[in-house]
């Protein structure tokens, strides 16, 4: 394990470079070269009409998404954190386990319990309540991604407060702060990386998804996610347009990424989804 | 009090978790298509899974790649591994950033830009065609990258005296490799694949871009789902679901005895 190991890094730099960076310089190319050459008019066009408007919609809804989830999701990770041997291990396990189903499945299973004629509404009207009005809404497909990403809020937020030495939290007790000051005081500022991280991994995937509003929204609305899918599988020539909205994408990408390593110095940050 | 109130609590995510799955699992024993009703417990759904020939084709495509992604993935992933860790810290950071690229980049747009890189390649290239092929290279890269991250911290934690002591001793580097390293980071090695082989099996959004006509699981269940998912299809991701339970049980309660071994002496 000297210096001389190191050679071996030059395949995997061959590969990066082959299908990480060249797919990612093709979108960049697409995205501002057309049949005649160098031009604006791809990335203006996103600026207007439909694309800013899905692209509005996508950013709106994913952060209102990732609001709840960290809402949510917050004191999901305290409570975990704070619960001892068997039950801790127990429960991180009962939040990852629905990764493993697939999530299309998943988000179909759940259209099939909030439709109109779906389970939840039988069962109301079988009690005598009124039905819900879900299906097909904004607010149904925030929920699905809230279903489908408050792991990914819980998770690293979770891993962050296991590494809160108890200590701290003994010292600021010692000192005289009682719970909640200890929580606002300490808990919540050493909290803030895997809020940040949890932020960002909802934050993305729920912006770019695709499908979701299709089930849940009855596509009535095309989210960022769908847009880009139409462009490139299904209109003729739409991949320029379809490559401007996906670059829009990796600046959003760039921008969390930055956040999170202004946030996060350590070099182990390889717990983020085991 | 605020026990009672973080159960309770725990208890409604919980459920919100877990209800679509629940109902899900329930239904694929329904003794009729309807997801709604009950119309009585049968196991006509499951009978009716082993002779669909689509969802088998499916899912046997689905297992290869899998199994041949995350072989190679887990491969260059090692080989990187003890590259990166031995290279000066600059070089090393730009890679760990490039490394991370696939893993925050939004699904959509790494298959997207994989579409285009193997859309191009397949022009440049006659035998190449969009399919088993481009979906393994596709699957490769976004599954090296975990397995880098799951390998490197073991390689950290390793005294690196170790190594040279074998080689003082008259080891050959790769024999020492083999019997002082590998067995060291084995564990990280070991989990790298396993996330690799779930994350490939259950891959859709990138799949769908780069598989060309090929269907692997997940891209049948997308097709499924614009028209109607079968309950067959609940029934085999009802069995997944069981098989990966009993599998995550086993895990838990062997590192829980081990942990226990640890406090006993």
């Amino acid at each position: 394990m000297n210096k001389k190991s190191s050679v071996l890094a030059a395949p995997f730099a061959l590969w990066i470079l082959i299908f990480t960076v060249v797919p990612l310089a093709l979108v960049v190319y697409f995205a501002f070269w057309g049949d005649n050459g160098f031009t604006l008019d791809f990335i203006k066009s996103i600026g207007e009409g439909e694309y800013a408007k899905s692209l509005g919609t996508s950013i709106w809804l994913g952060a209102i998404a990732t609001v709840i989830c960290l809402l949510l999701g917050y004191p999901v990770a305290y409570i975990i954190s704070r619960a001892k041997g068997i039950s801790q291990r127990t429960m991180v396990m009962l939040i990852m386990l629905p990764q493993w189903m697939n999530f299309l499945l998943r988000t179909y299973a759940l259209m099939s319990l909030l439709e109109n004629n779906g389970l939840i509404n039988t069962w109301l009207r079988d009690i005598g309540l009124d039905p819900i009005n879900i299906i097909n809404t904004r607010a149904a497909v925030v929920l699905g991604m809230v279903y489908d990403f408050l792991p990914f809020m819980v998770l690293p937020i979770y891993s962050v407060m296991t590494k809160i030495d108890h200590r701290v939290t003994e010292a600021a007790q010692d000192l005289g702060a009682n719970g909640f000051v200890v929580f606002r005081r300490v808990i919540l500022p050493l909290s803030v990386p895997g809020i940040i991280s949890g932020i960002t991994m909802v934050f993305v995937p729920a912006v770019s998804s695709f499908i979701i509003s299709r089930l849940l929204g009855g596509g009535k609305e095309m989210l960022i996610g769908d847009v880009i899918e139409m462009l490139f599988i299904q209109v003729e020539g739409g991949r320029n347009v379809g490559a401007a909205l996906s670059l829009v994408l990796m600046v959003l990408m760039l921008i969390c990424m930055t956040l999170m390593n202004h946030f996060d110095d350590s070099e182990d940050s390889g717990g983020m989804i085991a | 009090m605020r026990k009672i109130f973080s159960k309770l609590y725990m208890a409604i995510i919980f459920i919100f978790l877990y209800a679509p799955i629940v109902v899900m699992m329930v239904f694929s024993f329904n003794d009729s298509k309807s997801r709604v009703k009950w119309d009585g417990f049968s196991l006509r759904w499951y009978e009716s899974l082993f002779e669909d020939d689509e969802i088998f084709a499916a899912l046997t495509l689905s297992l290869e790649v899998a199994v041949i992604a995350a072989i190679c993935a887990t491969l260059i992933g090692l080989v990187a591994a003890i590259g990166l860790f031995g290279l000066n810290k600059r070089l090393k950071n730009v890679m760990m950033i490039l490394n991370s690229v696939p893993m925050i980049n939004p699904e959509i747009v790494t298959g997207v830009s994989l579409m285009l890189l193997f859309v191009a390649l397949c022009n440049l290239l006659g035998f190449l065609e969009m399919g088993f092929t481009t979906l393994v290279l596709a699957h490769i890269t976004f599954c090296v990258p975990y397995v880098v991250l799951n390998i490197l911290p073991k390689l950290r934690q390793m005294n690196p005296h170790l190594y040279e002591a074998a080689q003082d001793l008259g080891c050959p580097p790769v024999k020492a490799f083999c019997k002082v390293v590998l067995p060291e980071i084995m564990p990280g090695v070991f989990t790298g694949m396993m996330m690799a082989f779930t994350l490939s099996l259950d891959d859709f959004i990138i799949s769908y871009f780069v598989g060309g006509e090929t269907q692997t699981l997940p891209v049948l269940i997308y097709s499924m789902t614009k028209k109607h998912v079968k309950p067959n299809m609940f029934a085999l991701t009802s069995l997944f679901f069981a098989v990966i339970l009993v599998l995550l049980l086993i895990v838990n309660i062997r590192q829980m005895r081990d942990e226990n071994k640890k406090r006993a002496f």
